[in-house]
């Protein structure tokens, strides 16, 4: 049995430490708003934090992020409240919204480091969490948003 | 919660918190279904009312990201006079009573129009009727709104619940009338979409997030190359990997199940899965390539019209020219997968389906049991862009769950979802025209080499081959035409990617009009302009987009503008887009998109639609391109097919010409004009004309 720290609550999982945090998410725990993208690190729809920090859930093993803080969509904001939803919301960012969990997660902890961030640090954080429906437009100007409204 | 803990308490909880009740969960929309909710007043398949007045509206087109479980919805809740923040709206399950829920060919929105607004008008003239008996009035001085019926003369009003009941007995009107369009309250207006919340929680349930009790997690070994066999495999390496459970074989290859998706992966590891090749196992993208040219013409030209030989040999200028594209797959973000239930009493399947009757005829003959003992439940889905369409995910699952005896969810790895998608065609298009002395267009002649997939589908060879489609429609007028198909049989299973064959022939047609109008020493939009009749509607499509790109403006050093246009699923899209070159790589600043729709029944989903073709277009004309070798394709995940990033992002503006007349379809027609108006741009910037997709600089 490893412990998970996830959302705030302590998570055991009966499974090997290898692992991936990706899979004992979905398979083990439940919490399927993390997504299966492509298994390697590089689609970003496995976006998680990590004591706060973006990573790919898919290339850490559950070994390695025992005891630190792991947030995931769910426990983002008890009601979906996070300035990020509401902002992700006004400007209908999703198309099918597969991969909005990992544009959301990474968004947020962007604002959390960088409160008004430019485009260019917009490109930098977000810019291996792809996007099959094109959906990058709206996701600028959602980030955008959120910064300008977070404090309300 | 499972459905039947979804009492009505929950219902109105979560309507208060949201505003909307969203079938979030496959499990709840299950059990939420129609023969749930049968109480009360159902006069179609499409909606109910209950006694207390709650409007439930089934949704039969899959949503992929287009908006259609909102569209949908807006169509019936629109003529009905629902309270939209009071309705509740549910996915259907697979069922002929939804008349064609393939979700395809842009036709969402165009099949449901008629259909789902007369349901709507049938169910509110009977509401009216009731309480027009009620109170003892002539309907005609009755109306609907808000969910309430109200005789304004006495200002007594009723709620849809309070003559539910009553209206159930009326017969249903076999003429309802439609509402003026002047009148509509959410058509044509930018409705929230009722996704969007859910999809901004982490709480939209798709395909790959149904849980179902007991269900173990499978992957499937599959052979690499078209009729492939499985040779052997070692199945207790497999079940030595801790968190397997079970190894099982079927027609399509071997099933790992596991307790975690992850085990199930190393366990096929583990298997050593060893395949022969089969007839096409030494297919590459060379082979391919000769197959291609060396198709015979079919019989007759699709097109013909004048003597194309004669007009071309009297030509002033004679140009010709050959295109390529490339195979492509349709790399959905969310990968394949089904979860499947099957026991002596029937199978149920949760499927991020395009085809759900389809997925439930197929998967009744795979089982060898009767239709009405398969249930298929539509999820949300993780774009689809065609390859949903075709239900052997589906099969393939409850063959597996079927043959394990527990209930199973099978993922396709990325590598999977590439290696065994139904690839958009590659093609090789040889063109020719001439010009008169005034640079008019006298001769176009346009062959298409392609193989089909209506061919490769019902295995019928003389089966119209449906290549044309895109090509066919050559909008401008010269004085001969004639278009051709040569159509390959090739060894790599084909199939529907976003817009078809549109994705193909626009790219040969716009970019060899954009070498025309160079020739003829005329601005591209003139020339095209000059081309079509007067009242076409691409003449204002082109002029919008030139009106709102500044076209024939002065851009900064370095940026060119490229324009094209097409018409395809109904619709009539024109693109400008504007390119640099950045450290010698291609980059598309800013995309202006002008489209003619019809009733653009939603206008920002109209622009997520325009925004999604663009990027998609792009994603496949910068990089896109599926090689084949030893019958297998060679890419296998993302790093081989990049997809365009945020930080290749263009600005994309939409506008629409507004129009009162049926819409056109909006998921596909986007597509079509991006790759050729970018390499109409390249051309303009660097005098170089790219004839083959993607775009090779050097
Ligand atoms: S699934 Fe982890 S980066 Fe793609
Ligand atoms: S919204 Fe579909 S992949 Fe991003």
């Amino acid at each position: 049995m490893i412990t998970l720290m996830v959302n705030g609550t302590p998570r055991p999982v009966d499974l090997s430490p290898d692992t991936p945090l990706l899979w004992a998410l979905r398979d083990a725990l439940s919490l399927t708003g993390t997504k299966f993208g492509c298994g390697i690190g590089s689609c970003g729809s496995c976006t998680v934090l990590l004591d706060g920090a973006p990573v790919r859930s898919c290339q850490v093993t559950v070994a390695e992020v025992k005891g630190r803080k792991v947030t995931t969509i769910e426990g983002l904001s008890p009601d979906g409240s996070h300035p990020v939803q509401r902002a992700w919301i006004a400007d209908e960012v999703p198309q099918c919204g597969y991969c909005q969990p990992g544009q959301i997660v990474a968004a947020a902890a962007l604002l959390a480091r960088k409160p008004r961030p430019t485009d260019a640090d917009i490109d930098d954080a977000m810019d291996g969490i792809l996007c099959r429906c094109g959906t990058y437009d709206r996701i600028r100007r959602a980030i955008h948003r959120a910064a300008k409204e977070g404090g309300r | 919660m499972t459905g039947t803990e979804m009492g009505r308490r929950t219902f109105l909880e979560i309507a208060g918190a949201a505003g909307l009740w969203l079938a979030a969960s496959p499990l709840r929309v299950a059990a939420a279904g129609p023969e749930a909710a049968a109480a009360g007043f159902q006069p179609s398949a499409w909606l109910n009312v209950d006694p207390k007045g709650l409007v439930t509206i089934w949704v039969g087109k899959s949503e992929m990201g287009q908006g259609s479980y909102t569209g949908m919805a807006v169509l019936v809740a629109e003529e009905l006079e629902a309270d939209w923040k009071a309705i509740r709206v549910v996915q259907a399950d697979a069922n002929a009573r939804y008349g064609r829920m393939s979700t395809g060919g842009s036709s969402s929105v165009r099949g449901s129009w008629e259909p789902l607004r007369k349901a709507g008008a049938a169910a509110r003239e009977m509401l009216v009727s009731a309480a027009a008996a009620r109170w003892g009035v002539d309907p005609a001085s009755c109306s609907a709104a808000k969910g309430e019926v109200l005789h304004a003369a006495s200002g007594r009003r009723l709620g849809f619940g309070e003559v539910a009941l009553d209206a159930a007995s009326l017969p249903v009107p076999e003429k309802p009338v439609l509402k003026d369009p002047r009148d509509f309250t959410l058509i044509g207006k930018a409705v929230p979409r009722l996704d969007t919340p859910p999809k901004s929680r982490g709480a939209a349930v798709f395909g790959i997030d149904v849980r179902v009790p007991g269900m173990l997690h499978a992957v499937v070994a599959r052979p690499p190359a078209l009729e492939g066999k499985v040779a052997r495999f070692d199945a207790a390496k497999a079940l030595a990997v801790p968190g397997v459970r079970k190894v099982v074989e079927v027609p399509s290859g071997v099933a790992v199940l596991a307790d975690t998706t992850w085990a199930a992966l190393r366990g096929r590891e583990a298997l050593g899965a060893v395949f022969d090749a089969g007839p096409n196992g030494a297919l590459d993208s060379a082979a391919i390539a000769r197959l291609l040219v060396s198709a015979p013409l079919e019989p007759a030209p699709a097109r013909n019209e004048g003597d194309v030989e004669a007009a071309l040999s009297s030509a002033a200028r004679k140009l010709s020219a050959t295109y390529t594209l490339p195979f492509l797959a349709h790399a959905a973000m969310e990968p394949l997968n089904c979860t499947a239930r099957v026991d002596g009493n029937g199978a149920e399947l949760w499927a991020a389906t395009q085809s759900p009757q389809r997925a439930r005829t197929e998967v009744a003959t795979a089982l060898g049991i009767s239709e009405d003992k398969v249930t298929v439940h539509v999820t949300y889905m993780g774009g689809g862009f065609g390859r949903r369409l075709y239900p052997d995910f589906p099969v393939e699952a409850a063959l597996v769950a079927k043959a394990a005896g527990v209930p199973v969810q099978v993922t396709w790895s990325r590598g999977d979802d590439f290696r065994g998608d139904l690839f958009r065609p590659c093609g090789r298009n040889e063109l020719r025209a001439g010009l008169d002395a005034r640079g008019n267009l006298v001769a176009w002649h346009h062959v298409v080499r392609s193989p089909s997939l209506s061919r490769q589908s019902s295995g019928n060879r003389s089966a119209p081959p449906g290549t044309l489609e895109g090509a066919v429609g050559f909008p401008y007028r010269a004085g001969a035409v004639r278009i051709e198909a040569a159509v390959p049989t090739v060894g790599v299973r084909i199939g529907a990617w976003r817009s078809v064959y549109s994705s193909q022939n626009a790219f040969p047609e716009e970019s060899f009009i954009d070498e025309l109008a160079h020739a003829a020493g005329k601005d591209p939009l003139a020339f095209r302009r000059s081309l079509l009749p007067a009242d076409h509607p691409l003449q204002a499509v082109l002029s919008l987009a030139a009106e709102k790109s500044g076209w024939g403006k002065k851009l900064p050093k370095g940026v060119a503008r490229g324009i094209a246009c097409h018409s395809c699923f109904g619709s009539h899209v024109a693109e400008v887009a504007e390119v640099s070159l950045v450290k010698g790589a291609i980059r598309v600043r800013r995309v202006v998109v002008a489209v003619s729709c019809g009733t653009a029944l939603n206008p920002d989903s109209v622009a997520q639609q325009m925004e999604g073709s663009v990027v998609y277009g792009l994603s496949a004309a910068l990089r896109g391109e599926i090689t084949f070798a030893k019958g297998g394709a060679e890419q296998a995940n993302f790093p081989d097919q990049d997809p365009l990033h945020i930080s290749e992002m263009p600005r994309v503006e939409t506008h629409i010409v507004p129009s009162t007349a049926a819409p056109g379809g909006i998921g596909e027609p986007g597509l079509p004009p991006i790759a050729p108006a970018v390499a109409n741009a390249l051309f303009a910037l660097t005098g170089k004309r790219l004839r083959s997709l993607p775009f090779k600089l050097s």
